[in-house]
């Protein structure tokens, strides 16, 4: 029990996982697309839905780290742990240099910076055709076997592992953190910011930490994303990657880790069935997912499932 | 010498639909503090009219402009009273999800009705000449938006000087709570500025069918560049709006023209370091 309450609702949506595994054995790519989806929704979720930074450009971590481990395998170090633990740095540091920027100002500045950063970050990849293969995108490089054992197989049976396996470390990590002091720091300077301060929490440098985190683990997500999909393109620098990012962190409940991974399969699922229909139909159901996510389901799927098992509660006890 | 007067002229035309473009959603933003990134969904919005009326129904073009003008306020008004209205008190996340969503949506509407291609448009004979100005070459249509350009600003800012209305507004986005003491119905001045602002771009949304085509990727396409005006200028300023309008206009349209590798990198550029530097605006009245 004691295990239950340290890991909480992470452990019946792991056991989930592994099922999904033995049922739908045809789809192992699509669940490795959905992990690599909530490591993503998790790493704003950190930003946003703890600390209450709305960022409308996180979509530039996941390009960089996903240029950075495509780049590195395409000149011979192909081996995957290598090519995440690269993207992490590389988008860590680069969160690190854009935190003064982010930091500054009241929320609409901080909107429009993010929003220059995602754009410019995507300029510069479209730009950097020698580097980047501009709009061509990267598709050649060799992935190889993780740790020199498992090779990537046609099935995506080691993707589905290795995605899974980076996911619940992602998890473990950012429940550590968020149950931290240094969690309910951010959620302090969610709820108001000025409190804070008048504390004295170093609010700057707390808020600086969280957007290097949450650069550093969206890295990690675009990796996986290249290593998997054994291709880099500029879409996954673009805005609606940002937008869906924010979707999927919502949709699942803000500030809740299990929620935004319910909210990220839940958006893998439909962005898949709603695009094989057609993309047109695809942007359609997102703008309309995304506008009636505002007035149902405030708090998303966690949100909705807390109040549902809370009136739950309550009507069974009142028949006792 | 010519060639940069005419990139010049360029930046003004493309500075006046800017302006067009932002007006609305600078008032919005100041007024309400609305984030609204969907406006440019109303722009799209009015350029399809333009085109249906246009192209379809043979209305001539100077008539179309009002048309998509009126039409693009009702609905903006429309929408504002429906839904919008609701997401004011909301926190701004909520606003922002709410605006893109639209914005997808409306984009994927235009794809699904007209088809995701550039639409034509076919203008008459006297904006498709080359006129001669003081020895300068420059195309009808071009003079035709910078005059209309023109004519809105000075309208705007009379309007936003020297009226009740104006007075109202300016009051409202000063002291909300003030306005509301003195007798100042702000709910229904809010309904009344976003079918304004909605009309507004609309109409700049026609004007820009002839000079910078329209396809459904339009209200991503200017997005950053009219927020960045809304940000420079400082919402709920006319003024402001203008001079950031044109002069990012021009400096794009330069950019573009004369140093076409870097390109559009240099406006996302100067948006992050204005944000830095200048986090309220030019002439901001509120922040």
């Amino acid at each position: 029990m004691r295990l239950f309450e340290r890991i909480g609702i992470g452990l019946p949506l792991f056991a989930a996982a592994i099922a999904s595994y033995v049922l739908f054995p045809d789809y192992l790519a699509l669940i490795a697309n959905i992990f690599i989806l909530a490591i993503f929704a998790l790493s704003y979720d950190l930003l946003q839905g703890h600390a209450g930074v709305v960022s409308l450009g996180h979509a530039a971590f996941l390009g960089i780290g996903a240029y950075t481990s495509a780049i590195l395998a395409a000149h011979g170090i192909t081996e995957p742990v290598l090519g995440l633990l690269a993207a992490l740095c590389m988008s860590g540091i680069v969160a690190l240099c854009l935190t003064r920027i982010v930091v500054v100002g009241n929320d609409l500045t901080r909107l429009l910076v993010t929003l220059g950063v995602g754009f410019l970050f995507y300029e510069a990849a479209n730009k950097a055709r020698w580097l980047t293969g501009g709009a061509d995108g990267m598709p050649d490089f060799e992935v190889g076997p993780v740790l020199g054992q498992f090779h990537f197989d046609f099935v995506g049976r080691t993707a589905f592992f290795y995605t899974l396996i980076v996911l619940a470390i992602v998890y473990l990590f950012l429940r550590r953190v968020t149950t931290s002091p240094f969690g309910l720091a951010l959620r302090g300077i969610r709820e108001n910011v000025k409190r804070m301060d008048a504390i004295g929490a170093p609010v700057a440098r707390h808020l600086a930490t969280t957007y290097t985190m949450s650069g550093a683990i969206a890295g990690i997500a675009g990796a996986l994303l290249a290593q998997t999909n054994r291709f880099a393109s500029l879409d996954m620098l673009g805005f609606e990657r940002s937008a869906e990012v924010m979707m999927m962190a919502t949709l699942g409940g803000s500030g809740s880790l299990s929620g935004v991974v319910l909210g990220a399969a839940t958006f893998g699922y439909l962005k898949d069935a709603l695009s094989a229909l057609s993309p047109k139909y695809w942007h359609l159901g997102l703008g309309i997912v995304l506008m009636l996510s505002v007035f149902v389901l405030r708090n998303g799927i966690a949100g909705g499932l807390a109040t549902g098992f809370a009136a739950l509660k309550r009507s069974l006890g009142g028949k006792q | 010498m010519a060639g940069l007067i005419s990139v010049v002229a360029d930046g003004i035309a493309y500075g006046m639909l800017l302006f067009l473009f932002s007006i609305g959603l600078s008032v919005t933003l100041g007024l309400m503090r609305f984030i609204n990134l969907a406006h440019g969904a109303f722009a799209m919005c009015g350029g399809y009219i333009a085109v249906i009326l246009l192209n379809q129904m043979g209305v001539p073009f100077l008539l179309t402009l009002p048309l998509a003008f009126l039409v693009t306020g009702v609905i903006g008004s429309f929408a504002e009273r429906a839904v919008i209205r609701h997401l004011y008190r909301m926190p701004e996340l909520q606003q922002v999800l709410f605006s893109i969503g639209l914005a997808f949506a409306a984009s994927a509407l235009a794809t699904i009705i007209f088809g995701p291609q550039q639409q034509p448009m076919l203008l008459p004979d006297w904006l498709t000449g080359r006129i001669d100005l003081f020895g300068l070459e420059i195309t009808g249509y071009r003079l035709f938006l910078i005059g209309s350009g023109c004519v809105a600003a000075v309208g705007l800012i009379a309007l936003f000087n020297y009226t009740l209305f104006g007075a109202r507004i300016r009051a409202s986005v000063d002291n909300r709570r003030t306005a509301e003491g003195i007798g100042i119905n702000v709910g229904r001045l809010f309904s009344l500025t976003f079918g304004f602002g909605a009309a507004l771009a609309g109409l700049g949304g026609a004007l820009a069918v002839g000079f910078l085509g329209l396809d459904p990727t339009f209200p991503f396409k200017y997005l950053v560049i009219v927020l960045m005006v809304v940000a420079i200028g400082g919402p709920g300023s006319i003024a402001g709006s203008f001079i950031a309008a044109i002069s990012l206009g021009v400096i794009d349209a330069l950019f573009k023209y004369f140093v076409p590798e870097v390109g559009s990198f240099v406006i996302y550029a100067l948006l992050v370091v204005m944000m830095v530097f200048f986090p309220k605006g030019i002439a901001g009245r509120t922040a």
